[in-house]
């Protein structure tokens, strides 16, 4: 029989993370969840409604609440260092305790570009620009002064991404598919809305996702133009007036917006950069994690005994996240057991 | 009087104010009109592009940037043989589509 007893941290309560510590939990571990927040869920709990299918984030966190109800969780928890032992992690957590465990999973996540790097966009200068994360937080909340009627929205793809001077050359992946959501959404509560998206490429990869582009396109009148926003100024009246090139009819095209939303980007998370750099695991060339294999072994970190799960690696959806919170479980359960 | 030089019109397009009547009208009757993704196979296959200027693909976009006279001009020179309908990759009837807008005039209003 193999030893099940191990305790493994699992940094980040996520959804990567909450999968993971419950699959670990049903394999017979002792998975320890250590969260920053206050609060389970990460991101996703900041969601309203998940593309493709507008399923609600509720109905996706509910299941992984209900598996880890009996793991061990430390919430408003930092990790003040962490040290290599022999075959062990020590970890000194913010309340001055320490947990000593047999292996360490991170499920830190991603960070979301701060917008206002972006002056150009007038995010924090302006009333009515806001970010892809206020409107999932309008939509959860119906609170926001500055989305009031709109009669004109646009929508900015690739803020902070595909973008060498923000520091990100990398595409975040999922904001195409957000937009399109979250403009199929805007047009459903304001039907007499005019909805612009501004794009440089559409990317939409995934499963059903060219499927909602055509309803976007089709069924709901949303107009894509080609082309980055290059300047955002702001009305006598509030509105904000946006200009970019229509790349396609090479002319420049001019439109006052209502409200204007940002895609924020995903970008690396900080601190797990630096726990990292205490134990000695490797960081690529993005910020974030880097894994001993990119094909083979995404879960894998360069060092026995640490493994990745999710966005902490680099940009995933939810379920690209949740099946790699599965199988980062089942890798550390053949760690243990090659271990015997 | 000549002042030795001209000012050219900006060619600046100000979606405040473009008059989309006539593609509006359009995307009702032939709603398929509105999935263009702009990929270029109808104008590149049709025979008579490079005559003429014909685009399906410039149209559509035209349509929607206040270029009345530009997508009229194209227009004329289409000889309806439908090849472009073959390769556009969204399935849009564009044959159909070029022979609705015949009958449209600037204002969206049926006139044949
Ligand atoms: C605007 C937007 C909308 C999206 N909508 C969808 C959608 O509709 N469908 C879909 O499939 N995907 C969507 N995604 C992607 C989805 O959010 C991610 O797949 C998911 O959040 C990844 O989960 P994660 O657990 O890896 O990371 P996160 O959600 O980032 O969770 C990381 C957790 O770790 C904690 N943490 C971080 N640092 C520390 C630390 N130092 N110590 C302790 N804890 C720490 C954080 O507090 C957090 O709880 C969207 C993304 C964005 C940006
Ligand atoms: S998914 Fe789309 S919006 Fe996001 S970075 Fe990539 S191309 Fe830009
Ligand atoms: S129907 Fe007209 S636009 Fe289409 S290929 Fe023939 S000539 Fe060209
Ligand atoms: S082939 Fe179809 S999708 Fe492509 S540009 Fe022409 S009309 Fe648009």
């Amino acid at each position: 029989m193999v030893n099940r007893q191990p305790i493994i941290a699992v940094i980040g309560a996520g959804i990567a993370g909450l999968e993971a510590a419950s699959q670990l939990a049903a394999l017979g571990y002792k998975p320890v969840l250590i969260e920053k927040a206050p609060v389970v869920g990460g991101h996703v709990a900041e969601w309203n409604r998940l593309f493709p299918d507008m399923t609600p984030a509720e109905d996706v966190l509910q299941p992984l609440l209900a598996g880890t109800a009996k793991v061990r969780t430390l919430l408003n928890t930092e990790i003040s260092a962490i040290n290599r032992l022999k075959d062990e992690y020590n970890l000194i957590l913010s309340d001055g305790s320490s947990l000593l465990c047999q292996a360490v999973l991170f499920a830190t996540g991603f960070h979301l570009f701060d917008a206002s790097k972006k002056e150009e966009y007038g995010y924090g200068i302006y009333d009515r620009v806001i970010t892809n994360r206020d409107l999932e937080q309008w939509f959860n909340s119906r609170q926001d002064a500055r989305i009031d009627k709109p009669r004109a929205v646009g929508f900015v793809h690739c803020v902070g991404s595909r973008d060498l001077k923000a520091g990100n050359p990398q595409c975040s992946k999922v904001c195409c598919i957000t937009a399109i959501k979250q403009a199929i959404e805007m047009k459903e509560e304001f039907p007499d809305a005019e909805i612009y998206c501004f794009y440089m490429d559409l990317r939409l990869f995934g499963k059903k996702y060219e499927d909602f582009y055509i309803r976007a396109q089709r069924d709901y009148g949303i107009h894509f133009i080609r082309g980055r926003i290059s300047e955002v100024g702001e009305a006598i009246d509030n509105r904000v007036v946006v200009k970019a090139e229509d790349t396609l009819s090479g002319k420049p095209v001019k439109v006052t917006l209502d409200l204007l939303v940002l895609m924020a980007g995903i970008v690396c998370n900080p601190d797990a950069q630096q726990y990292a750099r205490e134990i000695g695991v490797a960081v690529d060339e993005d910020g974030f994690l880097k894994s001993r294999n990119n094909l083979a072994a995404i879960t894998d970190s360069s060092r026995p005994g640490v493994f990745f799960a999710g966005a902490c690696t680099g940009a995933k959806t939810v379920p690209e996240t949740l099946a790699e919170a599965r199988s980062a479980a089942l890798a550390i359960h053949n760690y243990f057991n090659s271990r015997g | 009087m000549d002042f030795g030089f001209k000012l050219s019109p900006s060619s600046a397009v100000n979606l405040d104010t473009v008059d989309h009547r006539r593609f509006d009208r359009l995307a009702q009757l032939v709603p398929d009109a509105l999935t263009c993704i702009g990929c270029g196979s109808c104008s590149a296959t049709c025979t008579a592009s490079a005559w003429t200027g014909m685009s399906v693909r410039k149209v559509l976009l035209g349509l929607q940037r206040g270029q009345d006279a530009e997508v009229d001009k194209m227009l004329s020179g289409c000889m309806l043989c439908g090849k472009c309908t073959m390769v556009c990759p969204r399935g849009i009837n564009t044959r159909q589509l070029i022979l609705t807008l015949c009958r449209l005039d600037k204002k969206g209003e049926m006139v044949r």
